[in-house]
């Protein structure tokens, strides 16, 4: 049987009737991936033994009648989320050689679910691109077709999920950063709310727009997962004090009476025609299944990615200061002085898009600078916070396009920062706002590659997102669920 | 010309917190290099600092304690600059919207009466510690102190001489250690001062240019320092010179400050709101539980030893400036209810013995309870004032209490009138000239006499004795 290319659910059933074991479904894994992934190139780290070693122990307790949840389930990890004994890079040269001491708060959540790590998986260096064509190993192939990006910067994670080299991922989202890979690669993706998900272990990019989620291969995998990860953590201060629900009883409600919110804004110029047919028939359907739907407006949407363009490098400016050559990761010691040191380690071991940043974060928080940009980008997001606000006393979920294209060729913009920026226009609000957003598949361009809609609901609303996207999912029925031919 | 001295302190108090500020290690001085650390103090990539809730509440003490308003909402800001004791490449503190602003505690200078202005108390954690040794081409970090809790305190420019600083630190030390938020070392750098200091012609409203004072580890070397650089901006104002802004580092072997680097760097250091912390909000009720926490502070017990015990001004300012002098003070005052008295002799005799360091009074073996009941047998003529000095030294050097010492060494005074009578007829039969004399109008021969007394009875007799029997039988 072909169990990678089995869902969490599907392979959890299998694995409780102990119709198969946690290693059988982790080889068949860790095969998948030798046989695929020198053309997918989604994975920085393997390690079979660890995994398969997790396996056995995962085994033991399904032998016995305990384990979790994600008991005996082979996932792939970003590389950005610590974890204790295996390398953590970052995508990133100047994180090379460092292995964590400790696990993030997600990952020993997973363990201590049983699931099995098979390995961490490639993404634009420090969370910074669109693309992950900024990782400092390999760039992640898009499994529909190889030639084109997988989108960024949890490229690795939805590659891997896409091309079953794995049962599900956890990515981590500043930006749009599962949304976005999860829409171009065909798969399930959630960015929790601010506060929903403990960072801690998350290796900063921008600390008050971070968050871990779920890349997935259908919703209720999503809904799965979320279950595991959630909750309030005293190690994360800005991770909040809330009950977390049982999101998989969210996939059996529903659409009736439930309003979706078109906003006019996000049907921008520049919208590929492919993608929007997309969203309207996925947003037809969803009508059809009972949704109303209701015209609503984010007035501050223009300034998005201006406002996010300042207070993300600002915070990754601060956040990256620590990779200094002094205590863990790479450094350059040709210099004479101290100063020389930080300069020639810091210059050779970040990449351009990640030394961009910390030069316009630099700048935005310079003395005589600070009060025009990062504070005036603060104020301004506060506002399109209120926007959403205002939004969902109208609406319950918000629809729109996760990208205003499908995937494109890699290095086609790798050399136009500025238009790249523009790509993560319609999921950067979710992130300065702190509400959750999701990504699910809705149909296919003409070129064969994957279209996604998003959706938005306020704060800790995650359970609509699920309930409106297992609707979508049910009743569209794509074909194929996953690339074929690999 | 004449010229007005202005000085702004910056003071950083260590909190005595068993934990660090953000994380669970221990505070303790003098660990092993990096044993009191965690991934944190580390500054590994994807941990998250937990602000320790003591250190908001001392804070919120000493805001308190120097009249400072909190303010109810105040945050963390990160503060970035690259160094290798700084593990995170910023220092995590605060910026705009401190915990606590506008207070002023009030010092005395020679009688004289004045209040000095806080601007701001701030929470921070500090910075790990660099050891270099010239023989190796490498330097060590030790990050065990990264993340020691800090509490920063600014007064304003309101202080206008070297002594009036002494006094105003010496305040906030003495409140801090009443608080017992603070160790107050100095030398081990748990309670430390950096020195704003210009000069103006006397009249002038705007400043003139400043110097920074680093590196006083004393009170002494605080005043002292201060004292030099008053001259040496004097000396240049007077030559028609410029003081040159910058930051100047007291050498206390050499007594002269010294440029730290050629010119002032200018640092810019970003602070912003660190978005790891979220902001802290203070309610009234926690402010009132705080205040209730507080303890008679100096001030306060000055008065009251001045009002309730009839002490002078000077003695409760003595007594009350450190809490360890004062409590014992007032432990020794249940056993001996002499307020006067008992404050002379601490004082003098005490304040001898423990090398006028009133601090140092809790490590000294003499209990309040001994001292009482050496004072109590001075009272009742059991020994001598003057024995009792030696019976005191003795106490000091071995703990024993004084009714032991002075039974083990037959010191009790010799009070037996008829005992005496025998040893003072012996000597005046022993010196008839002397005897003479007296009885011709040379009074002053008593003191002669009554010393032979006290040669014979190795300062036993009680003097007042001693005096009237000398005069009894040289004027028969």
């Amino acid at each position: 049987m072909e169990l990678h290319k089995l869902t969490i659910h599907e392979l959890r059933d299998l694995l409780k009737k102990r119709e198969v074991s946690a290693v059988d479904a982790t080889r068949k894994v860790l095969e998948r991936i030798d046989s695929v992934d020198d053309t997918i190139q989604a994975f920085i780290t393997v390690d079979h033994n660890k995994a398969l070693k997790q396996a056995e122990e995962a085994d033991k307790l399904l032998q016995s009648g305990e384990g979790g949840e994600l008991c005996g389930v082979p996932l792939s990890i970003k590389d950005v989320l610590c974890t204790k004994g295996i390398r953590t890079t970052c995508g990133s040269r100047i994180l090379e050689t460092f292995v964590p001491p400790y696990d993030a708060t997600v990952v020993d959540k997973l363990n201590k679910s049983g699931a099995v790590t098979v390995g961490k998986v490639a993404m634009d260096e420090f969370a910074m691109g669109s693309t992950s064509e900024n990782c400092a190993y390999r760039i992640p192939k898009n499994p529909w077709n190889p030639e084109y990006i997988s989108g960024g910067s949890s490229g690795g994670s939805a590659a891997s999920v896409a091309a079953d080299e794995c049962i599900a991922s956890l990515g981590t989202d500043t930006g749009g950063s599962i949304r976005q890979p999860a829409s171009h690669c065909g798969v399930v993706g959630m960015k929790p709310t601010y506060g929903r998900v403990s960072r801690y272990g998350l290796v900063a990019f921008a600390s008050s727009l971070d968050q871990i989620g779920p890349i997935t291969k259908d919703v209720r995998d999503c809904a799965l997962l979320m279950n595991v990860i959630s909750g309030y953590d005293p190690k994360d201060s800005t991770s909040v004090k809330r009950d977390v629900p049982d999101y998989s009883a969210a996939l059996s409600k529903g659409l009736k009476g439930l309003k979706i919110g078109i906003p006019k804004e996000y049907f921008i110029q520049g919208l590929d025609a492919e993608v929007e047919k997309a969203v309207f028939n996925g947003i037809d359907i969803l009508k059809e299944a009972g949704a109303e739907t209701v015209e609503i407006s984010l007035p501050h949407n223009d300034y998005c990615v201006a406002v996010y363009y300042m207070i993300a490098p600002a915070e990754a400016s601060s956040n990256l200061a620590r990779y200094d050559g002094v205590k863990y990761g790479y450094r350059d010691s040709s210099g004479e002085s101290l100063q020389e040191m930080y300069r020639n380690t810091r210059s050779k071991g970040f990449g351009d898009e990640v030394k961009r940043r910390i030069v316009i974060g630099t700048y935005a928080l310079s003395s005589g600078y600070y009060d025009a940009y990062y504070k005036k980008a603060s104020q301004v997001r506060t506002l399109i916070t209120e926007d959403f606000s205002k939004a969902y006393e109208k609406c319950d979920v918000i629809v729109s396009p996760v990208t205003p294209t499908p995937a494109w060729p890699i290095g086609e913009k790798i050399d136009d920062p500025l238009s790249m920026y523009l790509s993560d226009i319609l999921t950067i609000s979710a992130n300065l706002a702190g509400i959750p957003g999701m990504s699910v598949p809705c149909g296919f361009s003409s070129k064969g590659l994957p279209i996604g809609l998003q959706f938005q609901a306020a704060h800790f609303q995650e359970e609509k997102l699920i309930t409106t996207a297992f609707n979508l999912e049910q009743h569209l029925d794509l074909s194929p669920k996953r690339p074929e031919g690999l | 010309m004449e010229f007005e001295t202005v000085i702004g302190l910056e003071v950083h108090a260590q909190l005595k917190t068993k934990s660090k500020i953000f994380c669970g290690c221990s505070t303790a001085f003098g660990a092993p290099p990096n044993t009191n650390t965690c991934e944190l103090c580390l500054g590994m990539p994807g941990v998250l600092p937990v602000l320790n809730k003591k250190v908001v509440e001392y804070s919120m003490k000493m805001a308190l304690a120097t009249n400072c308003r909190i303010n109810k909402m105040n945050r963390f800001a990160r503060k970035n600059y690259f160094y290798p004791d700084l593990p995170k490449g910023y220092q995590i503190s605060q910026f705009e919207l401190p915990i606590a602003e506008h207070g002023w505690v009030d010092i005395n200078v020679e009688e004289q009466h004045k209040r000095i202005g806080i601007t701001r108390i701030h929470m921070e954690e500090d910075a790990g510690k660099l050891i270099h040794d010239e023989h190796e081409p490498y330097s060590y970090v030790d990050l065990n102190r990264t993340g020691v809790p800090l509490m920063e305190i600014v007064s304003e420019p309101d202080i206008r001489s070297p002594e009036e600083a002494s006094a105003y630190l010496k305040k906030l030390h003495a409140t801090l250690r009443y608080l017992d938020i603070c160790d107050g070392n100095m030398e081990e750098g748990s309670f430390r001062c950096d020195a704003n200091i210009s000069l103006r012609p006397i009249g002038q409203e705007e400043f003139g240019t400043r110097t920074e004072l680093k590196n006083m580890n004393s009170f002494r070397n605080v005043q002292r320092a201060l004292e030099y650089e008053v001259r040496r901006q004097r000396d240049i104002l007077l030559d028609g010179g410029e003081v040159v802004q910058e930051t100047l580092l007291w050498d206390a072997n050499k007594n002269i400050t010294n440029s730290m680097r050629g010119k002032e760097e200018a640092h810019d250091y970003r602070y912003f709101p660190d978005p790891d912390l979220i902001p802290i909000v203070i309610y009234d009720d926690w402010i009132e539980d705080m205040r209730n926490t507080l303890p008679e502070l100096p001030d306060q017990k000055r008065v009251r030893f001045e009002e309730e015990l009839g002490l002078p001004g000077y003695d409760a300012e003595v007594l009350t400036a450190s809490r360890e002098f004062a409590d014992y003070f007032e432990e020794a005052l249940k056993h001996y209810p002499q307020a006067k008295k008992l404050s002379n002799w601490m004082m003098t005799e005490l304040m001898r013995e423990i090398k006028g360091e009133p601090s140092a009074v809790q490590s000294c073996l003499v209990t309040p309870e001994n001292l009482g009941a050496l004072l109590t047998m001075i009272d009742k003529g059991t020994i001598s004032g003057k024995i009792a000095k030696t019976v005191f030294t003795e106490m000091m050097e071995t703990g024993k209490d004084a009714d032991t010492i002075v039974k083990d060494k037959g010191l009790v005074q010799m009070s037996d009138e008829g005992e005496l009578l025998d040893i003072v007829k012996e000597i005046i039969a022993a010196n008839p000239e002397q005897a003479a004399d007296f009885k011709g109008g040379k009074t002053k021969l008593m003191g002669f006499f009554v010393g032979q007394l006290m040669q014979k009875t190795k300062g036993k007799a009680n003097p007042k004795l001693a005096n009237e029997l000398f005069s009894k039988e040289l004027n028969k």
